[in-house]
């Protein structure tokens, strides 16, 4: 019972207002305030949180991307890991980084770090794609513990609530495994002013996928994005009956 | 003056140049502006940096107050004011997250950081609320390095780790007869053997209904006029010290600002800070560390203003379009802007000449003097952009408004900062 592996993403903050470049290749990024992606805070806090209930030793915060990612791995040490790796990835393979990518990096990395959990954010807020957490359980055949709203450590099993559709889900799973944080499962800590300081002093190891083993192939080709359609204004109707007429009018019924 | 700004570390001692580069500058509203970090920037290795650029640990710091202040100071600011009470909670939360103890060593539980860090601590609480701001300010800017600074061994570990902890302190130099006119007090401190009585009372102490000590300032020696005054470290439970009931204030409410009464208090020697009779010193030291602190808290009260007015003249419409696109408007609006900036950029260089070492005093005295004004200016004008909304205790403008006008009177008035500017400038032209 000795090491999780977190993993950050630097995503652009949830308060700017996206815009999508004038080429449609994606959106603007350069100038834009970015900052740690919420479920990943989350995921660092209930490492953290389990670091301090003694039940295991060592937390790892890892992230992939640019130099500036280190920014985001500075934060979750400030939040109490206790080292951080960064597998340096840039220019276009940065752009074409996805899910497959960065799950593979995560198993080659939990199994060098020879960690017990693997804890990620369910999804990022710029993707959305909630597949990172899945693909590196199935890549390292580890049981997975998704939408978690509770985990708690008993013995060799981790008891995970998850938040589904229905309502809450309660699995046992065994460890080694790999967990994704929801939204209800803890309210991140803020960074002491202390433990920023402590965080200077916390080493940052850097590596390349290569070194993993990992190649950052994409099979997936973004060829065009654009903004929502602009919501146009709606109608108001007084009665039921005027509504059903509408309704008919425009075909819908 | 074409030297590089050297930034002196205060607490490792090493001098480190950095060449800097340039960042990203402007209104730093509602932090949505990215950082370009010190370390960053040295890449582009441009040997000048803008005045806003900080460490990585200083951005990290200001952007975790920010997001402190706005999510957990916030819910509490307008209670606090209505009932001129700050919250016990407020106080324990500023404690955990290490603002009150910023340059005390982490020996001491203190968090090892700068004075330039305190400044953007001050900045970033003020923009929510200034009277929380100005208890941080006291700790950090005067009880704390008057501790650091001045404080014997014994003194410091029995003082310095409750302060970074749980113990607020207040410091006590105003009397009823004595405002500007600090070195006429009349609190007597008389020697019996190896102990002092104190007799007499202060008057517009802050931060005394929460201080768990106070430094208080007493004559040993009126025959000496001020160079009798000594600093003295006095306990909140020693018998005599009274407390009286807190002023009911225009502005900055939720900081208690109390009288007190020192009637026949014994106080051990080994309570004196510092020297005997070196108190005036002291004071007039601390304070113009002190002016950098407050001018921080005006300037983050200025920008906390003017980001909750500006973005309502974007939404208001009126004869068709938004406030803000009449041209009057902008102009207003561009003017209080430029004065904000002028302001940021007196604060900040300030706070980084005291930090190199450099001589500071008459520039601390053109940022207390100048943000305060802005301050002002800043507020009526956003009261009157935000129109009758403005004016209702609904909209947080009105607050902003009666918070500032202390700034031009406490911690120096402005008519003592122009006078000492006016000795300095004298002094410029002695030769």
């Amino acid at each position: 019972m000795s090491r999780v592996l977190v993993g950050v993403k630097r995503v652009i903050d949830y308060a700017v207002k996206i815009r999508v470049k004038p080429d449609h290749s994606g959106v603007v990024t350069d100038g834009v305030k970015h900052s740690m992606n919420p479920f990943c805070e989350i995921a660092v806090e209930e490492a953290v949180k389990l670091k301090e209930k003694k039940f295991i030793k060592e937390v790892v915060a890892v992230s992939c991307g640019p130099t500036q990612v280190t920014e985001t791995i500075r934060t979750a040490l400030a939040m109490g890991c206790d080292r951080g790796i960064h597998v340096e990835v840039s220019g276009k393979d940065y752009e074409a980084m996805g899910p497959l990518q960065i799950s593979k990096i995560f198993a080659a990395l939990a199994k060098k770090e020879e960690a017990s959990l693997v804890i990620l954010g369910k999804q990022a807020i710029d993707d959305d794609c909630n597949q990172t957490g899945q693909m590196t359980a199935a890549l390292l055949d580890w049981p997975q513990g998704t939408f978690a709203s509770e985990v708690t450590i008993d013995g060799e099993k981790v008891k995970v609530v998850r938040e589904i559709d229905g309502g809450l889900e309660t699995i046992k799973i065994s460890m080694p495994a790999v967990l994704t944080a929801d939204l209800r499962l803890n309210t991140p800590r803020y960074a002491t002013l202390p433990n920023i300081m402590k965080a200077k002093k916390k080493k940052i190891a850097t590596m390349k996928p290569a070194d993993l083993g990992v190649d950052m192939v994409s099979r997936v080709e973004v060829l065009r994005v654009d903004e929502p359609p602009t919501r146009l204004a709606g109608v108001k109707v007084e009665t039921v009956d005027d509504l059903v007429a509408k309704l008919k009018a425009n075909g819908t019924i | 003056m074409a030297s590089p700004l050297i930034r002196c570390f205060s607490k490792v001692g090493r001098q480190v140049s950095r060449p800097w580069s340039v960042c990203q500058h402007g209104l730093r509203n509602r932090s949505t502006q990215p950082d370009v970090s010190a370390e960053q920037a040295a890449a582009l290795g441009v040997s000048y940096p803008p005045l806003q650029t900080y460490s990585e640990e200083e951005g990290m710091m200001r952007d975790a107050v920010n997001k402190f202040a706005h999510e957990r100071l916030a819910p509490f600011v307008s209670k606090m004011d209505e009932n001129s009470h700050m919250d016990a909670e407020v106080i324990k939360s500023l404690f955990e997250q290490g603002l009150m103890g910023i340059e005390i060593d982490p020996e001491y539980g203190g968090t090892g950081s700068t004075f330039f860090s305190s400044i953007l601590v001050i900045e970033e609480l003020a923009k929510v609320d200034a009277s929380v701001a100005v208890l941080c300010d006291i700790q950090n800017t005067l009880i704390n390095t008057l501790f650091t600074k001045l404080g014997t061994a014994a003194q410091k570990e029995r003082y310095l780790s409750r302060l970074s902890t749980d113990m607020v302190g207040s410091f006590c130099l105003s009397e009823a007869e004595s405002g500007s006119d600090a070195f006429s007090l009349k609190t007597r401190a008389d020697k019996h053997g190896d102990y002092y009585v104190i007799n007499g009372s202060k008057m517009w102490i802050s931060n005394a209904e929460q201080a768990g000590v106070f430094l208080v300032m007493a004559n040993v020696d009126p025959s000496a006029g001020h160079r009798g005054i000594t600093c003295f470290i006095v306990d909140r439970d020693t018998e005599g010290l009274q407390i009286g009931k807190k002023e009911n204030k225009l502005g900055l409410r939720a900081s208690s600002t109390c009288p007190l009464n020192l009637d026949n208090i014994k106080v051990p020697e080994k309570n004196i800070l510092g020297q005997i009779g070196h108190g005036y010193k002291y004071a007039i030291g601390m304070l113009n560390e002190g002016r950098i602190g407050i001018a921080a808290q005006m300037l983050g009260l200025a920008q906390g203003c003017f980001d909750q007015a500006v973005p309502y003249t974007r939404q208001r419409v009126q004869f068709g379009k938004r406030i803000f696109d009449f041209q009057a408007m902008q102009h207003q609006i561009a003017h209080v802007a430029t004065q904000i900036e002028a302001a940021r950029l007196l604060t900040y260089n300030a706070a980084r000449l005291k930090e190199a070492g450099r001589p500071f005093i008459k520039e601390a005295c053109m940022a207390k003097y100048f943000t305060s004004e802005v301050a002002t200016l800043t507020t009526s004008k956003c009261i009157e952009w935000m129109g009758g909304v403005g004016f209702t205790k609904d909209y947080p403008v009105e607050k902003y408004y009666r918070d500032c006008k202390i700034g031009t009177i406490y911690e120096g008035t402005t008519n003592i900062q122009l006078s000492t500017m006016a000795k300095f400038i004298d002094k410029e032209y002695d030769h």
